[in-house]
């Protein structure tokens, strides 16, 4: 039965359809293809959804291997959550790219993009869905090596400089995690996730689990740009094409925080590491600061992209904040705003995407004078996602906030709250800057002319638009989701 | 726990902070490579040492051997291996890149080249 080996298919397809794409060298049929797979990712992943909310966790012997010694796919609430999250953003970001591909990159190029667009999307997958810590390095490392040449594809020279710099950072920091997985390995003897926090309980000698964590946690907190390491991000999400950047900043990060989380509440969970060590005090600390010193420089920026860039990191730091809360509403937080984040990221870029083609990649805020008027429908869909990016009721991110807060109060944090509280004033500082320069200012000669953006991609982003205010006043199916998954988290912990 | 024992960890542990050392100090983009390679050849003697046993052999059962040597960690750091070459390449390409498109590979001349592009 084809349906029983879907886990496996939710890889290799975008896994092989990159060598297929440079095989052709064809820039159309690259594009109909990269959206083709993209689509059939995400039904695949509705699919795994579905059946794991009615039947429970599917694991998936690869090659018939069966583990802990062969490579096992599994998929459980929290990484079908994830899988939906990243393959749909795919499947979105995949059709209108074509417009924006088309506009900034040299025809003979086109069809390389997509590719390695094809192979991040099957890295990213592969790191959600897999069972085993070293095959996740491997697709950990696939993702990131795509994502460096879809950077460094960028149109400015200064792109070059933010994918070589990414892929420094980057390398350290898969290096870090195996170095880190390699003293599991050495004291446990195994490789599967499940089977790992079974031995780590029984293991006596802690100290080098412990460094293991230290190493798990710097590694994984590199790549999701967790303050003071999210130094690659803001130049990397600047400079990539602007598809890309609406693909990554809705995707790429999302996938780390959940490794986080499978190392945290499943390998650790059950040897109660996270209590052996002040990781929660360490990470609540960093989050708060990366939330509020983000948004801060995220206000002085002079470049709508780098703005929203640097807004990222601080929304990375209210996911963190979550998982560091350890408790049932601050993790709902943390797993549903991975999702709210995304969606409404995903729409601001798209939207982003949409000027830059009609200013011939120009982005700051110079050029974006009177902007109101001449593209509504462009203007009016990000300040809805600033909106949501603020937490303002209606919209997406004040359901995450509202969990956040409400996970800090649970834990008697009140500081916390207030600082998350004070972080969202900072937020509406910056979304007001957008707001100010696209209605409140005259157009100069040096402002965008032409009108608004190509249909297509207004659709898709305003789809996103809708879903993010849907996505606030019908919770059922995020938080469902979430708390379904945040349950499962903490039952490990247990 | 003697020093001799375990002189494969002490030589990890040196080869990897001599690597980190490179890739942060040296504003040159291929010294910054070459400090990356040193870093990632230290795990694999992490992973390759402790899977080798003193008189230990190929894991094929045969008469008059009694004690196999791991070989997972052998058959990890080949594709961690891999891995680093690619890695290699691309930031290599990624250099070649850079000096057509700034006529410099030292970090420090490329920060000032942005500002004076008013990034």
């Amino acid at each position: 039965m084809i349906l029983d080996h879907l886990p496996a298919l939710q890889v290799v397809l975008p896994l092989i359809s990159a060598p297929v794409i440079v095989l052709v060298r064809r820039s159309r049929f690259a594009w109909l293809m990269a959206v083709a797979v993209s689509w059939v990712a995400a039904a695949i992943a509705v699919m795994l959804a579905i059946r794991v909310a009615d039947a429970g966790v599917i694991s998936y012997a690869l090659g018939n291997w069966q583990p802990p010694w062969g490579i096992e796919y599994r998929v459980d609430p929290l990484s079908a959550f994830v899988l939906v999250l990243v393959a749909g953003t795919a499947a979105i970001v995949a059709p209108f790219s074509r417009i924006s591909v088309v506009a900034e990159l040299p025809r003979e190029q086109e069809y390389l993009l997509y590719a390695m667009f094809c192979l991040c999307l099957a890295g990213l997958l592969g790191i959600t869905i897999t069972g085993d810590v070293f095959n996740l390095f491997v697709f950990l490392e696939i993702s990131s090596l795509s994502t460096y040449v879809m950077v460094a594809l960028g149109q400015k020279r200064q792109a070059l400089a933010a994918a070589y710099r990414y892929l420094i950072m980057g390398t350290i920091a898969a290096t870090f995690y195996v170095i880190g997985i390699g003293m599991l390995y050495l004291m446990t003897g195994t490789l599967n996730m499940a089977d790992l926090s079974v031995r780590l309980a029984d293991v006596t000698d802690v100290r080098p689990i412990l460094a293991a964590f230290a190493f798990i946690t710097v590694g994984i907190g590199l790549k999701l740009a967790l303050f003071p390491l999210h130094q690659w991000l803001p130049n990397a999400y600047t400079f990539a094409p602007s598809a890309v950047t609406a693909f990554l900043g809705a995707t790429a990060t999302k996938v780390s925080i959940y490794v986080l989380l499978r190392f945290y509440f499943t390998v650790f969970g059950t040897t109660l590491l996270f209590r052996a060590m002040p990781t929660d005090q360490v990470l609540m600390l960093l989050s708060l600061l990366g939330a509020v010193t983000a948004s801060l420089v995220a206000v002085f920026q002079k470049d709508i992209k780098r703005m929203f860039a640097y807004s990222s990191v601080g929304q990375v730091g209210y996911i963190t904040l979550g998982i560091s809360l350890a408790n049932t509403s601050g993790l709902t937080a943390a797993v549903v705003h991975l999702l709210n984040h995304a969606v409404t990221k995903g729409a601001i870029f798209i939207l982003i995407a949409g000027i830059t083609l009609r200013t011939g990649g120009a982005s700051g805020f110079d050029r974006l004078k009177g902007i109101g008027s001449r593209m509504p429908f462009t203007s009016f869909g990000i300040v809805i996602g600033g909106l949501s990016l603020i937490g303002v009721p209606g919209t997406a991110g004040f359901v995450s906030k509202w969990y956040l807060v409400l996970g800090a109060i649970q834990r008697g944090e009140w500081i916390v709250a207030a600082v998350v509280l004070a972080s969202s004033l900072i937020a509406a500082a910056y979304v007001w800057k957008f707001v100010e320069t696209a209605y409140l200012t005259k157009p100069d000669e040096s402002s965008v002319k032409a009108g608004e953006a190509p249909l297509p991609m207004l659709a898709f982003a305003w789809f996103m638009v809708v879903l993010c205010v849907f996505l606030g006043l019908d919770t059922s199916l995020s938080v469902g989701g979430a708390r379904a998954a945040a349950d499962f988290l903490l039952g490990g912990l247990r | 726990m003697s020093f001799a024992s375990h002189y494969s960890y002490w030589a990890t542990i040196v080869l990897m902070i001599a690597g980190l050392y490179v890739v942060i100090a040296r504003g040159n983009l291929v010294k910054k490579l070459i400090g990356l390679g040193i870093f990632q050849t230290s795990v694999y003697l992490l992973y390759v040492a402790p899977g080798k046993l003193i008189g230990g052999t190929a894991p094929i059962i045969a008469e008059g051997y009694r004690t196999y040597s791991n070989p997972l960690p052998h058959v990890l750091i080949l594709t961690a291996i891999v891995v680093g070459v690619a890695t290699l390449a691309l930031g290599l390409a990624l250099v070649v890149r850079i000096r057509e498109a700034y006529d410099t590979i030292e970090e420090d001349e490329i920060l000032r080249l942005d500002d004076e592009d008013g990034s």
